[in-house]
């Protein structure tokens, strides 16, 4: 389960308090499926990079499974990070020069896991991906769906409690998309909590339930009925991030 | 956990060949220079302790004159006493531990025979001189022996002088003038070569009185001696020194070791060598820099993996620790690289020019080595610093 007690995030551009996140309570319960939409700069990303442990809100607490997060050091938070949470990026972030297997193995190599172990483990997961004939290829030599595919494998290979999915489709094609979120959401079924930030309607309307974020808070709760039909309930602008985090 | 560190910088090194060769470059060739520089120092310690154990070991010499300082040769002709023939006898009387004790005298005249004339240094000394210093004789005989105090007009020619006094001639039985005086040649020594310096197949060796008289000195040059033993050395001087300050009513001769010489020599073409190694440390440190820089490149270059890294559970530590790595191995390959090109170009120098005294000591083979990996652990905590400060959110989103 996840905490949320009104976290703000505030930080300082030319000497002015900009707010990324203001007093912001959410709770997500276990084996949720959770979409995160608002416009560019409403604090989707800050929002999901303090779930990821990868931020520090300025204020408030942040439970993790029973733990407060938010008083933990560095040393520590790298080891929620690792035990907890799965991160898939909108641009992957596959190290070039390691093979799928390498990448997929390469949060192992961090935690201390034997090598013979760690071996094995990547290759179960990169063939639950459906991707264990292309263990041994580089990122470059794989398609855009089979690197997000590859990510997957690499999120879930230490059996985190949550996966963080920041567009995950934003770089893909419609086909390898629907792919990706189809085993995004079997990954959900099997229990682990699924937090999908996107701009996308047609991921969005997916999910369970939706946040929608505006100006960094949430403005609107919805279930998945309420969501309407076909555009975003917002002006659409860009479709690249850009909080003001960056 | 560290194998796997290993090879993750060792992919990051050899993901950036031209990059990772050239830094490699810069290292080796500071390495080289430490190696090459060592080995020509070292050599030439080698060189020269060589030359001095070559004229016989075990030798002491006693010095007119008194000097606080061993090792170095004292003032001439000072104050002092003389050292005469006398007190050689006395020495030669009361030292049981002594093997050989070698009056010498010395000085420079010119030799010549007709036509011919050359300037050479004389030694006079007794035929105990020729064993003491290992010379042979070619042809004829040694120096006389019997009374030192009789100074007959004999002398031995070195090699080279005889052959220019006598071209294709016997030189034995002939009658060549040192200086003023006519002298009957009664052998030749061997060829020798240069001994401490001396081009020894162009002196000429009289008896030890003759060599006084000649230069009108009633003083000896030194009283040589060789010990049985290295351990009687010292002892042997002790006892010289209290012969001869008895006869002389004070202490004003000067012993020294040939240990000691040896020693001093060795000592300052130590210091030679470290000075050596100093400049050729000048261009490691360079090649340090460069280590460091192309670690500063590579962090900002590879920012966002750093972000990965920690965002899939990698501490501070562990990223300090993937950067410290990769800059060691960089320097390390380096200094691997720089220790074969070093060795490389010392043989072929020996093997081109052998009179090159060349020799790289272990010591400075492992310490080079040692101080390229030092170097890179030193000049990398900097990149690895900065990559493992970085915000694991700020570095993953860097465009």
């Amino acid at each position: 389960m996840i905490e949320l007690q009104h976290i703000s995030k505030l930080y300082e551009i030319g000497g002015q308090p900009i707010y990324a996140l203001r007093d912001t309570s959410e709770t997500f319960h276990s084996g949720e499926y959770v979409a995160i939409v608002g416009p560019s700069g409403s604090g989707k990303s800050t929002l999901l990079n303090i779930i990821g442990c990868l931020l520090r809100p300025s204020s408030g607490a942040y439970v993790l499974e029973g733990q407060d997060i938010s008083q933990l050091d560095d040393q520590a938070l790298s080891h929620v990070r690792q035990h907890n949470i799965g991160f898939i990026f909108q641009s992957f972030h596959l190290v070039p020069r390691l093979t799928a297997l390498g990448n997929v193995a390469l949060p192992m190599v961090f935690a201390g896991v034997p090598s013979a172990e760690r071996e094995a483990r990547a290759l179960a997961a990169l063939d639950s991906v459906g991707l264990a004939d292309r263990a041994q290829h580089r990122p470059s030599q794989l398609s855009v769906g089979q690197r997000q595919r590859t990510v997957i494998a690499r999120a879930i290979i230490m059996h985190p409690k949550v996966l963080l999915a920041d567009e995950p489709t934003g770089n893909l094609d419609t086909g390898s998309g629907q792919q990706v979120m189809e085993l995004l959401e079997l990954l959900n079924r099997q229990g682990l909590t699924l937090l999908v930030v996107t701009h996308d309607p047609n991921v969005a309307r997916r999910a369970k339930r939706v946040l929608m974020l505006a100006d960094g808070r949430i403005e609107k709760r919805l279930a998945r009925s309420e969501f309407p039909e076909s555009a975003m309930p917002y002006p659409q602008g860009s479709t690249r991030e850009d909080d003001a985090s960056r | 956990m560290m194998s796997e560190i290993v090879r993750f910088a060792w992919s990051a090194l050899t993901g950036h060949r031209l990059r990772t060769s050239l830094c490699v470059l810069g290292v080796a060739v500071g390495i080289a220079a430490v190696v090459m520089l060592t080995a020509l120092g070292e050599g030439a310690r080698q060189y020269v302790i060589t030359q001095f154990t070559s004229i016989g070991s075990n030798l002491l010499s006693i010095l007119p004159g008194k000097t606080e300082t061993t090792g170095a040769i004292p003032h001439m002709g000072g104050v002092a006493n003389d050292l005469t023939l006398q007190d050689f006898l006395a020495l030669q009387r009361e030292i049981r531990a002594a093997q050989l004790i070698v009056p010498i005298s010395m000085g420079t005249e010119t030799v010549s025979r007709g036509e011919r004339s050359r300037q050479v240094a004389v030694i006079g000394s007794t035929p105990d001189f020729l064993k003491a210093r290992q010379l042979r004789i070619q042809l004829g005989d040694t120096l006389p022996s019997g009374d030192v105090e009789r100074g007959s007009a004999v002398v031995v020619l070195g090699k080279t002088i005889a052959q220019e006094l006598f071209p294709g001639q016997q030189p034995v039985g002939q009658v060549v003038r040192v200086g003023e005086w006519r002298m009957r040649v009664i052998g030749v020594l061997g060829e020798i070569g240069t001994q401490l310096a001396v081009q020894m197949d162009e002196v000429v060796l009289v008896p030890v009185a003759t060599g006084l008289r000649m230069f009108n000195r009633s003083s000896l040059f030194r009283i040589l001696m060789k010990v049985r033993s290295s351990r009687d050395l010292d002892a042997t001087c002790v006892v010289a020194i209290r012969i001869l300050t008895e006869r002389h009513d004070e202490e004003d001769v000067t012993c020294i070791t040939q240990q000691a010489v040896v020693s001093t020599f060795s000592s300052i073409l130590q210091t030679f060598t470290l000075v050596l190694v100093a400049i050729a440390g000048i261009s490691l440190s360079v090649a340090g820099i460069g280590v460091m820089n192309v670690m500063l490149v590579t962090v900002s270059e590879r920012t966002q993996e750093i972000g990965l890294l920690r965002a899939l559970g990698a501490t501070r530590g562990h990223i300090l620790r993937v950067f410290l790595v990769e800059s060691v191995l960089l320097a390390g390959l380096g200094g691997l690289v720089g220790l074969a090109t070093g060795l490389g170009v010392m043989q072929l120098l020996v093997w081109m020019y052998p009179a090159i005294p060349a020799q790289a000591p272990w010591w400075a083979v492992g310490a080079a080595f040692l101080m390229s990996v030092v170097m890179g652990g030193l000049f990398g905590v900097l990149p690895a610093r900065r990559a493992a400060k970085l915000d694991p959110m700020a570095a993953l989103q860097r465009r």
